[in-house]
């Protein structure tokens, strides 16, 4: 059943608070649409938000929503989908959300591999308070407490969700709008953690300190940078971060090519399989099997 | 990076001439950024949060325009800033950083850290509402939440006062009889963002007015190595606590030394608390912060028109200067204390309470004398009944406080002294209910 994105969209809300050029828009649109693509009952889906431009897409949302604070947007979510976890779960954060102030959250949620999808819009900054340089700022960009240049390299975030063991890592750019759709679709659809990085243009402070010229010309540079791996996808898979070159050494431009696709698919069991699995043997070594089936 | 310094430009205090100016126009935040450039601390770790942020932005580029040797470090949560702080201060650095609701709350466990070890660490807070729902404009919340942390708490009325107050507060700070952090709240948009012309003082003024930080002890001295914070159980912790209590106390008359020394560079001149037109009052409000702007202005309105009625205006809170504030307050009939936070106690906001119970120790002699000095027992209002007192909640999440607002509560207290009847104890100004 596909139903109209509409429908999942607070219409009173509008218009998007966001910066003209901003690539969250488009994200929240591709959000919508994969949830109607895939016929989820608003009633069935938390979305969970934490703080920044990106955070303040609940406000547009109409399923479940909960605005954590910042950097929790995971940990709130695993809270959601250990109690239920038979809802869709969806977390939704920036680069200073995901990357910087809730890294910790975010290797964990990987490594427990529970059942949310990770939706993070990487603009390379944080742009609700003014362009700082955030977790995945490419060292040498010009941000407003970098003004000669970051002195750290940011991270690979596709990696870093690899590395932690996530099931399944994906990146497009907010330019790609129907790899994003497909992108979003196919997370929601993983048992276990799964996480697609858009990468976004910030023209009002990334954009504009990096003399990356107009939102349109930020806009065509992602369509020209992306190079997809296909949709095949593959174990251990992956890509290089939108702000980070293939090489290891930092550099003082973003990076030239943006890979985009399924870089991780792993058939890991998810936490909420593992726990049952625990909480089965337990009782049934308590004796409490019957009580278990029971419930 | 022209914007940056433009902006940079105009913290450069110089008038015709080259010579030193006083006036400048700045928001509160440029106004502390400034005040911070002038002290030059050490270390500053920091983590922006609206309305805080621009304070370290600006810092920031007077880091990278090396106006200051400071060691800027941009940590990737509040919880790591007050951590850094609260390393560079146990290594011996004058250290500081800024934040702003919930990134003071993130802070929490840090900042009794920092009480708890003794540093002397001096931290803007810019007043924000704490989430949920979030909201980013100003109420007390923030700072409210944190007054049992054994952090000193100086309040601002205006950007000026946020500038003196943070000079003041590294003299307080290090003071060798008090050794605590301190706060230095200032009103979220209101104060942070508004633009005031303040005088303000050449850098060598206040570079010589805060001097050089030289702590009897530190970790990174090998002569003398010592251990910051370790396990410390039934047979010591309480006396560390005991002392905390006590540096809480010796604060009171450091915090007035330091207030009569800079009065004798900058000319203005800070109590306690300001007693605005209190002394023949029948009626007044108690308020903190930028609100006491709007009652200022509503006390002479109404004393225009003959009614007798005035304002005390708290700059500190911890220490809360309870016996002084009573003795002021106690000849009066009625008095209103504002609270800009709420303490879901059911009985009233925080500076109610504390208030109140200064009213009630006062009344009842109590105090001994160590506590209570000359003033306790003795001065106007002594023998009379207490003044009736009730709390308005108002401004939460940044709802706005007007003369109208303000002259309703006046008009409240004349009806209370009118008929004797104090009605709701608890009251919620300027809200839908």
């Amino acid at each position: 059943m596909s139903l109209d994105y509409r429908r999942y969209l607070d219409e009173t809300a509008l218009p998007l608070m966001w910066c003209p050029g901003c690539g969250d828009g488009t994200i929240l649109k591709a959000l919508l649409e994969a949830f109607a693509s895939l016929g989820l009952e608003r009633e069935r889906v938390v979305v969970v938000t934490g703080i920044g431009c990106w955070g303040k897409a609940d406000d547009y949302i109409r399923t479940n929503a909960i605005h954590g604070t910042h950097g929790r947007a995971l940990a709130v979510a695993t809270g959601v989908k250990a109690y239920r976890p038979d809802l869709t779960v969806v977390a939704l954060m920036g680069d200073g959300d995901c990357a910087t102030i809730g890294g910790n959250h975010f290797i964990h949620a990987a490594r427990r591999n529970i059942g949310i999808t990770a939706v993070v819009s990487n603009n390379l900054n944080y742009g609700m308070t003014g362009g700082q340089f955030s977790g995945t700022t490419p060292a040498g960009s010009k941000t407003s407490t970098s003004p000669y240049g970051h002195a750290e390299d940011g991270f690979d975030l596709c990696r870093l969700a690899d590395a932690a063991g996530a099931n399944f890592v994906a990146r497009t750019t907010a330019y790609h709008y129907r790899q994003m759709v497909r992108l979003i679709k196919e997370a929601l659809l993983e048992p276990g953690f799964a996480m697609v990085e858009v990468a976004s243009p910030c023209p009002t402070y990334y954009g504009r300190l990096n003399r990356q010229g107009s939102a349109r010309e930020m806009w065509r540079s992602l369509k020209d940078r992306a190079r997809s791996v296909g949709e095949e996808g593959g174990e251990a898979r992956t890509g290089v971060a939108p702000g980070q070159r293939p090489d290891e050494e930092p550099r003082s431009k973003p990076a030239d090519v943006i890979v985009t696709g399924v870089l991780v698919r792993r058939t890991r069991p998810d936490f909420a399989a593992r726990y049952s699995d625990v909480c089965r043997r337990a009782m049934k070594e308590g004796g409490g099997e019957a009580q278990l089936d029971a419930r | 990076m022209a914007q940056t310094e433009t902006k940079a430009g105009r913290f450069t205090a110089r008038g015709p001439k080259g010579r030193p100016a006083g006036r400048v126009a700045l928001t509160g935040n440029e106004a502390v950024a400034l005040a911070m450039r002038q002290i030059e601390p050490d270390v500053v770790a920091a983590y922006p949060i609206t309305p805080q942020t621009d304070i370290v932005q600006y810092f920031s580029s007077f880091v990278a325009d090396g106006r200051v040797a400071t060691e800027f470090v941009t940590v990737e949560s509040e919880h790591s800033a007050m951590s850094a702080t609260v390393g560079a201060a146990a290594a011996g650095a004058r250290a500081m950083t800024a934040t702003s609701a919930n990134g003071l709350a993130l802070m929490w466990e840090v900042l009794y850290i920092a009480a708890g070890s003794r540093l002397p660490i001096v931290m803007p807070v810019v007043n924000r509402a704490l989430s949920a729902p979030i909201n980013i404009h100003c109420d007390h919340s923030d700072a409210m939440g944190a007054r049992d942390s054994a952090w000193i708490q100086l309040w601002s009325e205006d950007a000026q006062e946020a500038y003196d107050n943070v000079i003041q507060a590294v003299r307080i700070a290090e003071h060798p009889d008090v050794h605590l952090p301190v706060m230095v709240c200032l009103d979220g948009f209101i104060i942070s963002h508004a633009l005031m012309n303040l005088e303000v003082l050449p850098d060598e003024v206040v570079k010589d007015f805060v001097g050089s930080y030289r702590p009897d002890s530190s970790l990174l001295d090998p002569e003398r190595p010592i251990t910051v914070g370790p396990l410390d159980l039934y047979d010591f912790y309480f006396e560390h606590k005991r002392q905390q209590a006590e540096a809480m106390r010796a604060a009171a008359p450091v915090i007035r030394e330091v207030a009569e020394d800079y009065e004798t560079v900058s000319g203005r001149r800070y109590g306690d608390f300001d007693a605005y037109r209190l002394e023949d009052a029948h009626t007044a409000v108690v308020v903190l912060g930028s609100a006491a702007g709007t009652a200022r202005f509503v006390v002479d309105e109404l004393r225009r028109d003959g009614r007798r009625v005035g304002l005390l205006k708290p700059r500190v809170f911890r220490p809360f200067p309870g016996l002084e504030l009573a003795d002021a307050l106690a000849g009066l009939d009625a008095v209103a204390v504002l609270d800009r936070s709420d303490s879901f106690s059911t009985m009233g906001g925080p500076l109610f309470a504390e208030t109140r119970a200064a009213l009630y120790q006062r009344a009842v002699g109590r105090a001994n004398r160590k506590d209570s000095g000359p003033s306790s027992g003795s001065g106007p209002g002594n023998g009379r009944p207490l003044p009736i007192t009730v709390n308005f909640i108002y401004g939460l999440g940044g709802r706005d406080i007007d003369p109208g607002d303000m002259r309703a509560v006046f008009s409240r207290l004349a009806r209370v002294v009118e008929t004797g009847d104090t009605g709701d104890v608890v009251n919620y100004l300027g809200v839908r209910e």
